[in-house]
């Protein structure tokens, strides 16, 4: 919305963050360097996500296209030996938003819990087929080939630099292309549809239409972080599309809040290194602590943590 | 012939069980109108309780017989002391929210209690063979199944229709459909709706406890056993429609029969086909099968 | 003058209920028409037919010699036949503003201006002015400029209502419906209401239709009056003769007199 952001920093902003990886990311340990790529593919599905949320939607089932984005990085390896990131998520991309565009008939129909319930199950479905399905490795998954770019593997040393700032560079690009669509007539349809579809069907705009949309752009954003996480990790395994991944996709959202295309990249690192220390402190308390941190937002920051940062005027 | 007829055994069999452990999260839904994800920790709580009690109980050499009421008295007391404590710790000061606002309350209450589970019960596996090994096991044609199956399917049995009367018989069930019907309108007329949700909650919870307690002897109680039976029991009740009673018999029939055909017949197919059965129902019947119509918005 | 738009013959039942019993009427262009009769007469159930919410079960109702009656809503908002509702239909977390520039955001959409690839800031279709400065204007219009950056949900019940009308300006509708713009606003509010939205409205050109309880008004504003009972339409005149018509005086002004006795009964209970 035009007025939400008076004058707008978000791109400024985006791209003095990904120069600061790029400056800072040799003097970081490789263990920061993996948490903030796998932290940056998250993000990408949880960005989906709040479109989605935006027009009030939580999907249980995100987690659907993050595999799929993953699968598809693995079987563009198994099947045809490439290993280029950028082809990955390119591809990863694609082949989420067409499984998205079709399932979006459907899902742009539903609201509320049903759109969740609904979602859920179609993850599910993903899940079942690939925990049984031998050529791509069952419940145990497969590996991911090295990763390389533009035809180049970078050393050993550099490998984990390289997939971050490839990752950042793709996602900085994905958060400008969303901030630019939310400035768009269809963008700023969200919160009204959120907040009173019959009106906006009397101003002559279909809500599912504009659903369905968001739905495919979210699906896109998920894939490419399904191929930036299988590319990082190296392996893939049909847990990926286990209705927790979805949940966690959704605590970072809601850690974060809608209010900015870079929140959900917050909400991710966030949440990443909550879990991390967390878990280094007590291995059986971690989820607690996500589940407190999580009720704690809901219940004081239902705009999410962003919410700290943005100075919109109370109305 | 023979085949079909284990099919048939073995669904009833997994039928009594998806009813036991989702009855539940129909009616806390229907009363009051909450997703509640916490339900599968509840099977776990049962799980855990039933297995240690039990086992504690046969370590003391006492009649191993009487470990069926362990199992469901460790049921009922671990729901005693959990589910009241949520309704009315958490739960009742969130009610004005959204529904999607209250799935996502739960699903924080999930996580919290998965942790407090391996804190109380700690990370390793319980294993209480003793009761399902007790009752030994009787023939279906060339099949031998063991008794203890017939035990869910009495629970089963008897919580559905139990519910079924209280619901339509009594005057407890008639103001619960007055609660259920407008909770504003019940509170003026003087209707305790406070105290039908704190036991709608307990009741509904305690029900997901009993089928955690009694599929303890016949698994190995581990973490995690929560989180699968979450997913399964939104199966059920969404394909019979959620809320309804005999939407969630005929969701677990359904979700049970067709599972067990498809372990028989295509086993690769076993999950795949439950969720896609659940994306169907859901797709030509969003609100299932047993479902209302939606009312006029304008 | 022209007809623009032309009921003819709508039938419609709801189980035993028939809330439209042979209903037809055309429309002229720039006419101002007032939709008379008690509740459940069958008012409200016409403009539901003719924006689309409910389908008739026969009859068909043609704008500017085009069949409409299959479209869907939001359809017939973009042929420029708009409505306003009973009860206000707005973005309730965004400010009155806002809720307006959502509105001309989708006329432009439906223009095909303003998308992902366009620059600048387009003027919006019938405006010859960029979709800021038309949402002031509208504002201005309608005496909102004040509230502007107030949010929709603490609004007063009247603002609410002027903003519910004034977010149907957007499309610079040539038909506008006005479900009871003066329910819920007090007596002595009701005419100033009147006047300034009516004022807004011919400014940009719009023939009304409007539902209307008080008798008063309606003789002040409409042009022409459509008496409803049980789903027939009984008299179709101007004011003066329609509202002395002894069937409308029985059915319809006699029911009113008993309902606002009603209301006043209550309000001094």
């Amino acid at each position: 919305m035009s007025n939400i952001t008076p004058r707008d920093r978000t791109l400024p902003m985006l791209g003095a963050v990904l120069l600061a990886v790029i400056v800072l990311g040799p003097l970081l340990p490789k263990w920061a360097l993996f948490l903030l790529t796998i932290a940056i593919a998250k993000g990408m599905v949880s960005l989906g996500l709040m479109l989605q949320l935006r027009a009030g939607l939580v999907s249980f089932g995100q987690a659907l296209y993050y595999c799929i984005g993953g699968y598809t990085a693995g079987s563009l390896g198994r099947f045809f030996d490439i290993s280029d990131m950028l082809l990955q998520m390119i591809c990863g991309a694609s082949a989420a938003a067409f499984v998205a565009l079709i399932l979006g008939f459907l899902l742009a129909r539903y609201r509320g819990i049903f759109y969740g319930l609904l979602s859920m199950a179609l993850s599910m479905i993903l899940y079942g087929l690939l925990a049984k399905s031998e050529s791509l490795g069952s419940t145990d998954g497969i590996n991911i080939l090295p990763s390389t770019i533009f035809g180049i593997r970078p050393v050993q040393e550099w490998v984990r630099y390289v997939v971050l700032v490839t990752g950042c560079s793709v996602a900085a690009l994905a958060a400008a292309l969303v901030q630019r669509y939310l400035k768009t007539p269809l963008g700023q349809l969200s919160p009204a549809i959120k907040d009173n579809e019959i009106r906006v069907e009397y101003m002559g705009a279909s809500a599912r239409k504009a659903i369905h949309v968001k739905y495919v752009i979210a699906a896109a954003l998920s894939g490419i972080g399904g191929a930036l996480a299988a590319t990082a990790v190296g392996h893939i395994d049909p847990d990926m599309a286990y209705w927790t991944t979805s949940g966690e996709f959704i605590f970072i959202t809601i850690l974060a809040g809608t209010r900015s295309v870079a929140a959900p990249f917050l909400g991710a690192i966030l949440f990443e290194t909550i879990r991390t220390v967390a878990f280094d402190i007590s291995p059986n308390t971690w989820q607690m602590t996500l589940g407190i941190s999580l009720l704690l937002v809901i219940v004081f920051l239902p705009e999410g943590l962003w919410s700290l940062f943005s100075r919109r005027k109370a109305a | 012939m023979a085949e079909f007829v284990t099919v048939l055994v073995d669904g009833i069999f997994y039928s009594a069980w998806l009813f036991v452990a989702a009855v539940g999260l129909t009616l806390i839904y229907g009363v009051m109108k909450i997703v509640n994800l916490t339900h599968g920790s509840f099977y776990a709580l049962g799980a855990y309780a039933g297995a240690s009690f039990t086992g504690a109980w046969i370590a003391h050499g006492y009649p191993p017989m009487l470990s069926y009421a362990v199992l469901l008295a460790a049921a009922i007391i671990i729901t005693l002391v959990f589910a009241p404590l949520i309704e009315r710790g958490i739960l009742r000061f969130m009610y004005a929210k959204e529904e999607v606002v209250i799935l996502l309350i739960t699903y924080s209450l999930f996580l919290i209690l998965e942790d407090v589970i391996k804190l109380i019960w700690g990370v390793d596996p319980y294993f209480v063979s003793e009761p399902y090994g007790l009752l030994g096991s009787f023939d279906v044609g060339e099949m031998t199944y063991p008794t203890y199956n017939l035990i869910l399917v009495g629970i089963a049995i008897v919580s559905g229709s139990g519910l079924t009367l209280l619901l339509q018989g009594t005057r407890i069930g008639k103001l619960l459909r007055t609660v259920i019907h407008d909770p504003e309108v019940s509170r003026a007329m003087g209707i305790n709706v406070d105290r039908f949700y704190l036991v709608t909650f307990t009741f509904g919870s305690m029900l997901a406890a009993i089928g955690g307690a009694f599929t303890a002897p016949t698994v190995s109680v581990v973490p995690g056993l929560g989180v699968e039976i979450i997913v399964l029991s939104f199966a059920v009740v969404v394909i019979g429609g959620l809320g309804s009673l005999p939407g969630a018999a005929l969701g677990a029939v359904i979700v049970g029969l067709v599972r067990s055909a498809t372990i028989h017949y295509v086993p690769a197919l076993e999950l795949f086909v439950i969720y896609f059965v659940m994306a169907m129902v859901l797709a030509f019947r969003p609100r299932g099968l047993f479902s209302l119509a939606e009312p006029r918005k304008i | 003058m022209a007809v623009v738009l032309d009921a003819r013959d709508l039938n419609k039942r709801f189980g035993a209920v028939t809330a439209a019993n042979g209903v037809s009427a055309a429309i002229e262009q720039d006419s101002v028409v007032g939709l008379i009769g008690t509740n459940g007469a069958g008012k409200t159930t016409f403009i539901n037919m003719i924006t689309g919410y409910i389908k008739p079960d026969t009859g068909s109702i043609h704008f500017r010699g085009r069949d409409i009656t299959a479209l869907a809503p939001r359809e017939i908002t973009r042929v420029g036949i708009c409505r306003s509702f009973q009860i206000p239909q707005l973005y309730a977390s965004l400010s009155v503003f806002e809720n307006m520039m959502v509105s001309l955001g989708v006329v432009l959409r439906n223009a095909g201006l303003g998308g992902f690839f366009s620059r600048g800031r387009p003027n919006v279709p019938g405006y010859d002015a960029p979709a800021e400065e038309v949402a002031e204007r509208i504002l201005e219009r309608f005496g909102l400029g004040d509230y502007r950056d107030k949010n929709a949900q603490v609004l007063p019940g009247g603002v609410r209502k002027l903003l519910d009308i004034a977010l149907t300006m957007a499309a610079k509708p040539s038909i506008l419906l006005l479900d009871e713009p003066t329910s819920g606003v007090s007596a002595e509010e009701k005419f100033g209401m009147m006047e300034m939205v009516m004022a807004a409205v011919k400014a940009e050109g719009a023939t009304v239709l409007f539902v209307e309880h008080d008798m008063e008004v309606v003789s002040r504003f409409a042009e022409r009056v459509l008496a409803f009972y049980d789903g027939r339409i009984i008299a179709d005149a101007a004011p003066e003769i329609a509202l002395t018509d002894p069937e409308v005086k029985r059915y319809v002004v006699g029911g009113e007199l008993h309902r606002m006795d009603e209301q006043k009964g209550a309000a001094n209970a």
